[in-house]
């Protein structure tokens, strides 16, 4: 198991956001997380890579143990990549120094190396001619592609997406879940919350459902999708799909 | 103009006093309020308490206030504990208590400009959206990288604005330095005004002379925008 989340709890003040979550995703499997809002979903994803302290509860990634205080988070965190909802690119640098940034401060590479390696993901990301861009210059789809080379970048083993396709025209929708089904099928592990069905039935694994802190429901998407057990994932489902 | 001719190499000498005073207030007040506003957005409690208190001290006071307190209170203090020593101990304990205009006014300038250059900065570090550290962070860079590679250089530019304003702002408030003497546009208008009795003239004159500086200043500092006014 890359990632295995035991008993997490999650409090803002006295508001219980998390509760008793637990969950655990094997290499190479595509987890799709979907629920109704404030349901705890960000949270958890944010969670994994310690954006936020978790109030009790262990989280493992890869055999490092982050809620360890001991623990080196800024090395666990370049083994996981994340995505944003609104993309946080850099916006004073451009486009190449958006994905060269991180090799180059926390991994030290070589300014040959790292460029090298970004003009490879530009291609992968279908955005070779915007390398000297700034993030100002792109449409949001582009944006949030680049967000994504920004992330592969650092060679992470673990990507998370945080609603990546929310805050975009439906038009440029497709061309990001493109890239994320590109990268499913290259075999990263993923964990994407998201209110694309479409995307979680065709690449997910399996989709846990989230309600009110807690994994209500699990499963294959088939199984979620087409023959929920738990009532209030049937009631989600109705309303979205 | 018969009193306005002969004065103005005075004036304008007083002119270049103001400016560099302003200047090294705003370079030695820059270094300042950096470490304060550092201070200030600590999460180390007592820092941010030294700031705070720092921060307030001066922006909640007159500068007028300031300067009299640094200029006269300081050597006041100096000499009562030069005193004591005296009597305790039988000797001096500082070879001079006085305070030199040159060094009251550095100081006074300095320490008023940094607490405001501090809050300028706090600012424009608190208005880069969260997100920005997030995703620095989430690459893997700690937290004083994420600083000095995105969070900083998106700070700055936008601190180039209110710092402009505070320098127009200092560079009026110097004038004040003239109640110790220190011969800056002021004072030198002040004595001129005191030899010749051309009060109009001449005060109309250092007011121009104000004005073109400052005129002139916030020309430049709207250049400098339009020019680092790339990306957002
Ligand atoms: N930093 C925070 N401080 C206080 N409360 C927070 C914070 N972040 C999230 N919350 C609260 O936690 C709850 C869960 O939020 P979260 O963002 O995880 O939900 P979500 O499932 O991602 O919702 P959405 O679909 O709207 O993104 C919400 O009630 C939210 O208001
Ligand atoms: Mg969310």
């Amino acid at each position: 198991m890359i990632i295995e989340v035991k008993n997490l709890y999650k409090n803002f003040g006295k508001l219980e956001v998390l509760k008793d979550t637990s969950c655990s995703v094997k290499e190479q499997e595509v987890v799709v997380v979907i629920g109704p809002s404030g349901s705890g979903k960000s949270t958890f994803l944010r969670c994994i890579n310690k954006l936020e302290e978790p109030t009790s509860g262990t989280i493992t990634i890869d055999g490092y143990d982050i809620t360890d205080p001991a623990t080196d988070i800024n090395y666990v965190r370049q083994e996981v990549g994340m995505v944003f909802q609104r993309f946080n690119l850099f916006p004073h640098k451009k486009v190449l120094e958006n994905i060269t940034l991180a090799p180059l401060k926390v991994r030290k590479s070589s300014s040959q190396e790292s460029d090298k390696k970004a003009l490879e993901l530009l291609e992968k990301v279908g955005l070779s001619d915007k390398a000297d861009a700034y993030p100002s210059q792109l449409s949001g789809g582009q944006q949030q592609r680049v967000a994504i080379a920004r992330a592969l970048a650092m060679e992470p083993k673990i990507m998370l997406f945080d609603e990546p396709t929310s805050a975009l025209d439906p038009e440029m929708v497709g061309e990001v879940l493109a890239v994320m089904k590109q990268l499913a099928k290259e075999g990263m592990t993923m964990v994407v919350v998201t209110h694309e069905m479409g995307f979680a039935r065709e690449v997910g694994d399996r989709v846990i459902f989230m309600d009110e802190g807690r994994l209500v429901e699990e499963g294959n998407p088939e199984q979620i999708f087409k023959n929920a057990q738990n009532e209030r994932t049937q009631a989600f489902l109705s309303k979205i799909l | 103009m018969d009193y306005i001719i002969p004065a103005l190499p005075l004036l304008l000498e007083g002119a270049a006093v103001s400016l560099f005073i302003t200047i090294i207030g705003m370079i030695l007040g820059g270094i300042l309020g950096v470490f304060a506003g550092l201070a200030r957005l600590s999460q180390v409690k007592f820092i941010k308490l030294l700031g705070t208190i720092y921060v307030d001290f001066f922006r909640g006071t007159p500068l007028f206030v300031q300067i009299m307190l640094i200029y006269f209170g300081v050597p006041g203090l100096l000499n009562s504990l030069n005193q004591y020593w005296v009597t305790n101990y039988g000797e001096e304990l500082l070879a001079s208590t006085s305070m030199d205009p040159w060094v009251a006014a550095i100081l006074s300038i300095t320490l008023n400009s940094g607490a405001y250059i501090a809050e300028i900065f706090r600012g424009g570090v608190q208005s880069i959206e969260k997100g920005q550290m997030e995703a620095a962070r989430s690459l893997g860079m700690t937290h004083g990288q994420a600083m000095r590679y995105v969070i900083l250089p998106q700070a700055f530019k936008r601190v180039i604005p209110p710092m402009g304003n505070e320098f127009i702002m200092l560079l009026k408030e110097t004038s004040l330095l003239s109640v110790i003497g220190f011969e800056e546009l002021a004072r030198k208008t002040q004595l001129e005004v005191a030899r010749t009795f051309a009060s109009f003239e001449l005060w109309l004159t250092a007011a121009f002379i104000y004005l073109i500086m400052t005129f002139t200043f916030s020309r430049l500092v709207d250049m400098l925008e339009r020019r680092l006014d790339t990306g957002d």
